[in-house]
């Protein structure tokens, strides 16, 4: 018996004959089901993305002359302020809650989250937050200011711009306070009996670290901006240095929490890859430990690397010091991941469907991101570049060659699952081929364009720029383009899509051992563990005998250690405590 | 013949390693190097870029191979070779990242030290202190907002003329040239960055020029000769200390051709030291967001030889007094940037395109 076969002896998926018993409606409501809220995270998400993009081709229309005159000055600085802050926090921030929402209680056994209700009081406070700040276009006063958002320069221009994306963003941040707290929560105490740590799969163990890095930065970004809010409104100066305020301190309170933010962003998607990568290679993902320790350093590390953004600004000369070394040692931990990526395909069965492409291709530009990552650590580099369009290119091979094609590569692997059926193959790839071109071709050139002297924020730059500048911009098209087929794609084969059935791509994660979509309550019982999360070709549990078994006539065996009998004070689903 | 796979690697592995030496000292990314720090900084960025090129070459190659060699043939439902831990390896490469950014990091140290950035003594020591305190700073701030129909107290200026005891602040605000706009803030804490390199720390730069950001232009000031600009000019082979700071909003002194780069903060000082060493015509770039016209706040630095900055120097001590005396007259409270800027404007190297751009 392979171990796929075993798995799902073991959990014979709930037979419902209308697994998805659900209406529309409960889409559009505040439904208390983490798959529900999982989706409606997604698709909110995904809207924000195309509004996104839509605002960063506007920025590069405006770049492709080196003169000012698409947009005005004024309205450029606005669409890259929104453009970030919606990309950031609207977009991969809500849909890395999304998956976390839907997986974690599926990949653990349990029958929803630790706390449903907070669970979609989290989620309903996105729209609102995203909403006001678009509508902050509308009344013709939107924050231009970056999304870093600066004092004085934020404290001077349009005041009503800025007070909105304070609001949203408070709301953001407390929304994702919350979720993290019950993602910890159903981590620590919903495991089905039986799933020590070290069973659970890598997802959860980035989820874990995401929600941890979660709850101790974003309380620091949110008293800075009241703080801003304060002098923005009430006319104090804790930042406005007219008073005697110190803009630095911002920088210090923002970083905070925005240098974590960019790991919050990263590792639920470092936590997907290593999902997709082993079951489309069929190999055991290579360094089961070190992955997950290493999400767990990642996460440490990233609250005390903060200053590296401020190597320019008002930091002493030893403070830069110690903050490079302990930026350089991020790279450590994730070269770690790389590595081991690499070694689970290496001697694989590699089956190139487009969630696997697009694994292969945030390895591929991940990695030139985390290279330049390294560059930017050393201080001495770092003056020269910070602030030009090499962070830019920096940033983008981190947040779209790594957070947005894990997204992909996740929605990919795991679109059968949520519909039930599966997607088309060969427009994803077609997708695939656009974004990967499109990508390098936008970002890649922009390296050069900082190294020799391009500043960031700019709507006017050097006309010896302008050839590089048109690449770039021709590229974003193409970037623009390549979702086309992806929507078209998602929609469609979610209405007519080949039946998917329980488990397309024989994964032994326990997501894939129910119905496709899962019902209501994931599972009929408490699933089992039959098999370890990712033990493709191996023999050894070959007597058939499950990992661990709610039938206590079985604990005893080989594995007792894992057969652990149900903990009463341990309940899979709330509603039973 | 069939080759041993330990002699393909071999010939990879040097195939890399020659690759990766050419790339590192043969990009071209950068611009011409004008300045002594330039040179450090362009040496630590090649070798970082034949570790990179080194590190890419082999994850995008080993992702490659893969595709090709391990790829899932038709009708093979069978699972691959499991393989899930080898802690030699493991450890070897935890062990490379570790040493090659532990030795990025030495590198940086060095360059980071020979370049200036742990003199700490930058400001405090700087001689400056000696022909500020003869120049009565505080008693012409005082008069230039002393223009009738404004009774107000201008708090800003009390906290700024306080500031301006410390001779040390009074040197960096350049207020006996500048006009303190009513909300402008004093200066306050220092943030020295840059120094003199370890063989000139402490002693005293051959030439400081105060600089002060505002929206959107950089305002000059030497005060051995109380010249005030609009481009910087400085002489080949001469230490210059830059002190800085900015009179509403951040900004940040860049000359991409100096690999130099430092925030002017309202409200605090700062300085970098350094050595101009290729002749020529370079951008001076505003490099932190200040405002919708930030991509237009940028001058010229003009590095030229001994002799002709000094000529350059006696023009413009004759041309200055002119500039000054219609400053004074104005008070920046209730001026507008643009009518604020233009007794500058002729001075300050800024494209007259470009002004047309910000001030519609
Ligand atoms: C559709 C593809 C995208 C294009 C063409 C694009 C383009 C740009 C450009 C040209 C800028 C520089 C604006 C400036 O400095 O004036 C920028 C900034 C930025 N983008 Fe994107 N972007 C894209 C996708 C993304 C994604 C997916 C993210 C994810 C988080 C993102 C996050 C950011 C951030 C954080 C900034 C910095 C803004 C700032 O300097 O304040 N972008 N983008
Ligand atoms: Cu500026
Ligand atoms: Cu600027």
């Amino acid at each position: 018996m392979t171990q796929a076969q075993l798995q799902e002896t073991a959990n014979f998926p709930v037979l419902v004959p209308e697994p998805g018993e659900r209406h529309w409606r409960d889409y559009f409501s505040f439904n208390t089901d983490h798959k529900v809220i999982g989706l409606q995270y997604l698709v909110t998400s995904f809207i924000f993305y195309c509004i996104g993009g839509v605002m960063a081709d506007l920025v590069r229309t405006e770049l492709r002359t080196p003169e000012v005159d698409f947009v005005t000055p004024e309205v450029y600085n606005s669409l890259f302020t929104l453009h970030a802050t919606i990309m950031i926090f609207l977009w991969i921030l809500p849909a890395g809650a999304g998956f976390a929402n839907y997986l974690i209680p599926l990949m653990i056994g349990a029958k929803d989250m630790a706390f449903p209700r907070l669970n979609a009081v989290a989620f309903w406070m996105v729209p609102p937050a995203g909403l006001l700040l678009i509508a902050s276009l509308v009344v013709g006063d939107a924050p231009d200011a970056g999304w870093t958002s600066y004092p004085p320069l934020s404290l001077v221009t349009g005041q009503v711009g800025e007070g909105i994306w304070i609001i949203s963003l408070l709301l953001l941040g407390t929304s994702s306070i919350l979720g993290s707290i019950n993602f910890l929560v159903t981590l620590l105490k919903m495991r089905i009996p039986g799933m020590g740590f070290h069973q659970m799969p890598l997802f959860c163990w980035a989820m874990f670290s995401t929600s941890a890095l979660v709850l101790l930065s974003t309380p620091v970004l949110a008293a800075g901006l009241i703080l801003l809010s304060f002098d923005l409104i009430a006319g104090t100066t804790f930042f406005n240095p007219t008073g005697g305020g110190d803009p630095v301190v911002y920088q210090h309170m923002f970083w905070f929490y925005s240098h974590p933010a960019v790991y919050i962003m990263i590792l639920p998607f470092f936590g997907a890859i290593s999902e997709v990568i082993p079951v489309h290679s069929r190999k055991p993902i290579f360094g089961y430990k070190a992955i997950a320790y290493s999400s767990l350093a990642i996460s440490f590390l990233g609250l005390i690397v903060w200053a590296h953004h401020m190597f320019t600004s008002g930091v002493p000369g030893w403070l830069r010091m110690f903050f490079m070394i302990t930026t350089m040692i991020i790279a450590v931990p994730t070269g770690i991941k790389i590595f081991s990526w690499l070694a689970t395909m290496w001697g694989g069965k590699i089956q190139f469907n487009s969630a696997m492409l697009f694994a292969m291709g945030f390895v591929g530009t991940f990695v030139i991101g985390g290279i330049s990552g390294v560059m930017l650590a050393a201080v001495p580099f770092d003056i020269h570049v910070h602030d030009t369009y090499f962070v830019v290119a920096h940033l983008h091979y981190v947040l779209f060659g790594g957070s947005v094609l894990g997204i992909f590569a996740a929605i990919y692997h795991w679109f059968p699952k949520m519909t039930g059926r599966m997607i088309n193959e060969f427009w994803g790839q077609v997708h695939f081929a656009l974004t990967i071109i499109g990508l390098n071709m936008t970002f890649l050139p922009m390296h050069k364009l900082g190294l020799m002297g391009m500043n960031r924020r700019v709507a006017q730059y050097d006309p010896k720029f302008a050839l590089i500048n048109e690449i770039c911009t021709y590229g974003s098209y193409i970037l623009a383009v390549s979702t086309i087929p992806f929507i078209i794609n998602v929609i469609w084969s979610w209405l007519y899509g080949k039946k998917a059935g329980n488990n397309p791509w024989r994964a032994l994660t326990l997501e894939w051992m129910t119905t496709s979509p899962p019902a209501i309550e994931n599972f009929e019982g408490i699933p089992v563990l039959a098999t370890g999360p990712y033990d493709y070709g191996l023999e050894k549990a070959d007597e058939g005998v499950p990992l661990s078994d709610p039938d206590p006539v079985l604990s005893g065996g080989p594995n007792s250690v894992l057969r652990a009998e149900p903990d009463p004070a341990v309940a899979a689903n709330p509603e039973d405590r | 013949m069939k080759i041993p796979s330990s002699i393909w690697t071999l010939l990879v592995g040097i195939g890399l390693t020659l690759i990766s030496l050419w790339y590192g000292q043969n990009h071209g990314l950068l611009p011409a190097a004008a300045s002594d720090e330039a040179v450090l900084i362009d040496g630590l960025f090649n070798a970082m870029m034949t570790v990179s090129t080194g590190i890419f070459l082999i994850v995008e190659g080993v992702l490659i191979y893969c595709a090709f060699k391990y790829r899932r043939r038709a009708g093979d439902s069978e699972d691959g070779l499991p393989v899930e831990g080898n802690v030699p390896l493991e450890i070897l490469w935890t062990a490379i990242p570790a040493v090659i950014v532990i030795g990025i990091s030495v590198y940086s140290f060095e360059v980071y030290n020979d370049i200036g950035g742990f003199d700490p003594h930058a400001i405090h020591e700087s001689p400056m202190t000696q022909s500020s305190m003869t120049m009565p700073g505080t008693a012409i701030a005082a008069t230039l907002n002393d223009t009738p129909g404004n009774t107000a107290p201008n708090l800003n200026q009390e906290k700024s003329d306080e500031a301006m005891q410390d001779p040390a602040t009074a040197a960096v605000r350049n207020a006996e040239q500048i006009p303190q706009k009513q909300n402008a803030p004093g200066v306050g804490s220092v943030a020295p960055t840059i120094g003199g390199s370890p063989e000139k720390a402490g002693k005293p730069p051959e030439l400081v020029v105060n600089v002060t950001g505002l929206q959107y232009a950089w305002i000059f000031t030497y005060p051995e000769t109380g010249i005030t600009t609009g481009e910087l000019h400085v002489p080949i082979g001469r230490e210059v200390q830059i002190s800085m700071t900015a009179n509403d909003v951040i900004h940040a002194f860049w000359v991409p051709e100096f690999r130099l780069k430092q925030d002017a903060i309202p409200g605090r000082q700062s300085e970098i030291r350094f050595t101009p060493k290729q002749e020529g015509d370079y951008a001076l770039i505003c490099a932190e967001l200040c405002g919708p016209y930030h991509g237009a706040m940028r001058t010229q630095v003009i590095v030229e030889k001994p002799e002709a900055f000094a000529k350059w120097m006696q023009e413009q001590v004759a041309a200055n007094t002119d500039t000054l005396n219609q400053a004074v007259a104005l008070n920046p409270a209730d001026l507008s940037p643009h009518e604020f800027l233009t007794p500058y404007t002729k001075d300050m190297g800024i494209q007259p395109e470009i002004l047309k751009q910000i001030h519609k």
